[in-house]
């Protein structure tokens, strides 16, 4: 962010640089609640540098910070990849702000779940309504009035008779009249939503009229769970939000703590994590062309898929010890060193997965049945890929060169030689195209990095303060058993301050937001995935198509229902 | 023969074979699964007996041993009509389909395509009053696909028999079979593609198993079936493939024609066999290769390719054996 845009910023809406504690990650500015909508939509459309995508929206109740609220917003500049952090400080909670909805249509669901977290209301929006929580639920879970652990909350199981009456009535067609329109219900459970979401479809003929998605079924409060764990015991949790993901959604959450804390990841524990995560993007695509592939009627790719899968779970489980959720980074590096014959194991499983990407492609990209399906569905234009903030392959189908592993490189990112695929259609062909291309790019990037990996250090000392004592050493010397038990116990004081880190994981972006109060458990951590923005967009593109292009649609825009709900 | 041994051996006869079709067609679910897994790199059912070969009969007690359960909201009588009606039709479709020389019931019945046709648009009832009277959306949704289905297919099919019956000139299966001293596939090339497609999209089968696309339909048009009465709808799919299989080796692939079939009829029956498991091979060959359709597109390739094909097709034919036949 330039100064002169500072300047702007501060002369016509009062804007500030942000100085209470220490923010890294990106610019970020404090804008004053009556001038906040002229504020944002001058950055999206007036300013020098357009910040035209809005990443994240959410809030942190500052209760323990000094009182009231703080919204935050992640901006986000395409061309530069700069982002930009919003604040925007609110002294109570009964304040109304203007919605940002009518900025960016994204907006739409992420105030909804500032308002379900935290009770936050904001003028002029079209549907302010719980999103993750039903609608009888009591209570803003992440107020930190709040208590966190369900036996300290009132009677939390079981509906009310007169909950569960308006829960059902909401299955029936409410106007049911003779206009030949019909509401179906696609959920909570059905074959083609791989997994429980419910999508209402008002259907004239097989022709959708209307469409609302429900999530919240898969919500496990993961963002409110962080505030009572340790900085480091928070690990296991971050794997588990988009779970196909693996240890690639560990990544954004050990960088942002290492940022915080301004730990040195040691060469070779960076090699290993760029592996482990390329061979888990990998994964997460197999997984991905597979579900396709069975929302569009065919059975072939999710067996030569998962077959392929289970050759990296092999080696993942050799290197980790885990499969779907191996928990092997940690702040500072990774938890133990690579195992013997790993090259050979790592080299094979790519050759596998290399000799297996022409078959899936026979089976969908060159099958002209797969083409006619998804040549020209479930397009997105590049204004709606903007609006609708999609990220990832999806944003790069429209046409957007965008790969924050290329634009912002981490983790060593930038000593690798890769390409990014783009494509122009914005179709559900298009994507699938990409990510298989995807998949070969990531081979690539494997097979560099089992060649050149370094030697040394898997774990960081450049900052003992704020890195657990070594497990192995815990056994030889009283010091550090003392110290590894009471700090794998009560947790490090993290400094105070506040992180932002996006990475780029299989679907999209993945941000994480961390704020310390210096203590050892997080203020707020704040889950941005790309699943919840490109599930939003359904409704954006699926009204008007039919039914069979909707599940398309819901196929080829890959979310996972976890990443969706947290 | 005298009437009184005519017609207790006749029912006999239909018993034997009624029961025979129906192993056959759950020989057919069991063939299906482990080909299906032979193609997908895994089992399938192997368990039950030698090879899984008793997977067949442990699925039809299961079935038949499930609690009959009718939902509150249905239309009883149509609820109860359907299942019968897409067994029913089919089983007597073989009627006409002689598998030997000399081996049928009535294959020298003299509008035994006709018959087959009718019967193949009331098995199509069959699925339709299934889905209209279980009065859910998902199972309405099926039933209005197979209507969209049978527009777009029935007209093709019957265009492309046409071919067959001009080449023959008789609408006797028997007769059919007898005129083929070249099969008709080598005459009747196109034909035979717009019938054999046509017969994939009646069957339901993938690419064309709109009506129950379990990814968009939850199961379709038999959603609100279970136990005996969905046992049915799956007896009547499968058996429809036998028959479609056995109809086409009738009509394209020469029938039970074959080395020594004449002098042997049970040879005749033996090739007549070889040719239907060879199709019965590839409709699951192409469950496991290809995505399916969706239904717009199927109707306009109905209406825009298979129909004017078949429409090309028989008035190629009808010039060719006027002028050199």
């Amino acid at each position: 962010m330039t100064e002169a845009l500072l300047q702007t910023l501060a002369q016509r809406f009062g804007a500030e640089p942000y100085s209470a504690v220490s923010y890294v990650g990106a610019p970020s500015i404090v804008v004053p609640l009556n001038q906040l909508h002229d504020a944002l939509r001058f950055l999206r459309y007036e300013a020098s540098t357009r910040y035209e995508m809005l990443v994240d929206l959410s809030a942190i109740d500052e209760a323990g910070r000094g009182g009231g609220f703080t919204l935050f917003y992640h901006l986000l500049n395409l061309d530069s990849a700069a982002f930009l952090t919003v604040r925007c400080p609110l002294f109570s909670s009964l304040l109304e702000v203007p919605t940002a909805s009518d900025i960016w249509p994204a907006a739409d669901w992420y105030e909804r779940e500032v308002y379900d977290m935290f009770g936050l209301r904001f003028s002029g929006h079209p549907d302010l309504r719980r999103i993750l929580l039903p609608d009888f639920w009591q209570g803003h879970p992440l107020l930190k009035s709040e208590a966190g652990r369900a036996t300290e909350r009132p009677d939390p199981f079981g509906y009310d008779p007169e909950s569960l009456n308006k829960i059902l009535q909401g299955y029936m067609n409410p106007e049911q009249g003779d206009d030949g329109e019909m509401v179906v219900n696609i959920g909570p459970n059905h074959p083609g939503t791989d997994g429980i979401i419910r999508l209402v479809l008002r259907l004239r003929g097989e022709r959708i009229t209307s469409l609302e998605q429900e999530i919240g079924y898969h919500h496990r409060g993961a963002e409110k769970v962080a505030e009572f764990h340790t900085f480091h015991n928070y690990i296991p949790y971050t794997n588990r939000i988009d779970y196909l993901g693996g240890v690639g959604g560990e990544l954004p959450y050990v960088l942002a703590c290492e940022q915080m804390t301004g730990i040195e990841v040691p060469p070779r524990a960076q090699a290993m994590r760029v592996m482990l995560a390329e061979i888990f993007r990998l994964s997460s695509h197999l997984v991905w062309i597979s579900s396709l592939g069975h929302n569009l009627g065919a059975m072939g790719p999710a067996f030569y898929a998962f077959m392929e899968r289970e050759k990296l779970f092999d080696v993942i489980e050799e290197v980790c010890g885990g499969r779907m959720h191996p928990a092997f980074y940690r702040i500072g590096g990774v938890a133990q060193d690579l195992p013997e014959g790993w090259k050979r194991n790592v080299l094979r499983s790519c050759d596998a997965v290399e000799e297996r990407i022409p078959e899936l492609e026979a089976l969908t990209t060159k099958s002209y049945i797969f083409q006619t399906r998804t040549k020209g569905i479930a397009v997105y234009t590049p204004e709606q890929a903007i609006d609708w903030a999609l990220t990832g392959p999806n944003l790069r189908a429209c046409g957007f060169d965008f790969d924050i592993r290329k634009k912002l490189p981490y983790s060593g990112y930038e000593q690798y030689d890769f390409d990014v695929p783009v494509g122009t259609d914005g179709d559900a062909f298009t994507r699938t195209v990409l990510r298989i291309e995807e998949m070969r790019q990531s081979l690539r990037i494997i097979r560099q990095v089992v060649a050149t990996m370094p030697d040394g250090p898997i774990l960081s000392d450049n900052k003992p303060r704020y890195s657990l004592a070594r497990k192995e050493r815990a056994l030889e010397d009283i010091e550090t058993m003392i110290h590894h038990f009471i700090e794998v116990g009560r947790g490090l004081p993290f400094p105070r301050g506040e992180s932002f880190f996006p990475t780029e994981t299989s679907k999209g972006l993945t941000c994480y937001t961390l704020v310390s109060d210096g203590s050892a458990n997080p203020y707020r951590v704040r889950i941005r995935t790309p699943s919840f923005a490109h599930f939003q967009s359904v409704k954006a593109v699926g009204v008007g198509d039919v039914l069979g292009n909707v599940i398309c649609l819901i196929g080829s825009i890959d979310y996972v229902l976890a990443d969706i709900d947290r | 023969m005298s009437p009184w041994l005519f017609w207790p051996l006749i029912t006999i006869a239909m018993v034997v074979v009624i029961l025979g079709l129906i192993l056959a067609a759950g020989f057919t679910v069991f063939g299906e699964r482990r080909i299906l897994g032979l193609l997908q790199n895994r089992y399938g059912p192997n368990q039950a007996g030698p090879f899984g070969l008793l997977q067949a009969i442990a699925d039809a007690v299961k079935l038949l041993t499930k609690e009959y359960f009718l939902p509150g909201f249905v239309d009883q009588k149509l609820y109860k009509l359907a299942p019968v009606l897409v067994v029913v039709t089919v089983l007597l479709s073989f009627v006409v389909v002689p598998i030997g020389k000399g081996i049928s019931f009535a294959a020298d019945f003299n509008v035994g395509l006709l018959f087959i046709l009718g019967l193949s648009s009331l098995h199509v009832y069959g699925i339709f009053l299934g889905g209209w009277s279980s009065s859910t959306k998902y199972t309405v949704l099926g039933s209005i696909r197979t209507i969209a289905q049978l527009i777009s297919y029935e007209l093709a099919m019957g265009v492309a028999l046409l071919g067959v019956v001009l080449l023959s000139g008789s609408f006797s299966l028997e007769d059919i079979v007898l005129k083929q001293d070249i099969a008709y596939i080598f005459l009747q090339p196109f034909g035979f593609i717009v019938f054999f497609i046509a017969g994939i999209a009646e069957t339901n089968r993938l690419p064309f198993d709109l009506p129950e696309a379990e990814n968009e339909l939850a199961a379709g048009f038999n959603t609100e079936y279970g136990g005996m009465p969905f046992a049915m709808f799956f007896l009547g799919e499968y058996l429809g493939i036998i028959f479609i299989s056995c109809l086409t080796t009738t009509l394209y692939l020469g029938g039970w024609h074959g080395p020594w079939a004449e002098s042997y009829p049970l040879v005749g029956v033996f090739w007549f066999a070889l040719k239907t498991l060879a199709l019965l091979f590839f409709f699951i060959w192409m469950r496991a290769s290809v995505p399916r359709v969706r239904w717009d597109q199927l109707m306009s390739f109905g209406w825009k390719y298979l129909l004017p094909l078949g429409l090309v097709n028989i008035i190629a034919t009808a010039l060719i054996s006027a002028l050199w036949m």
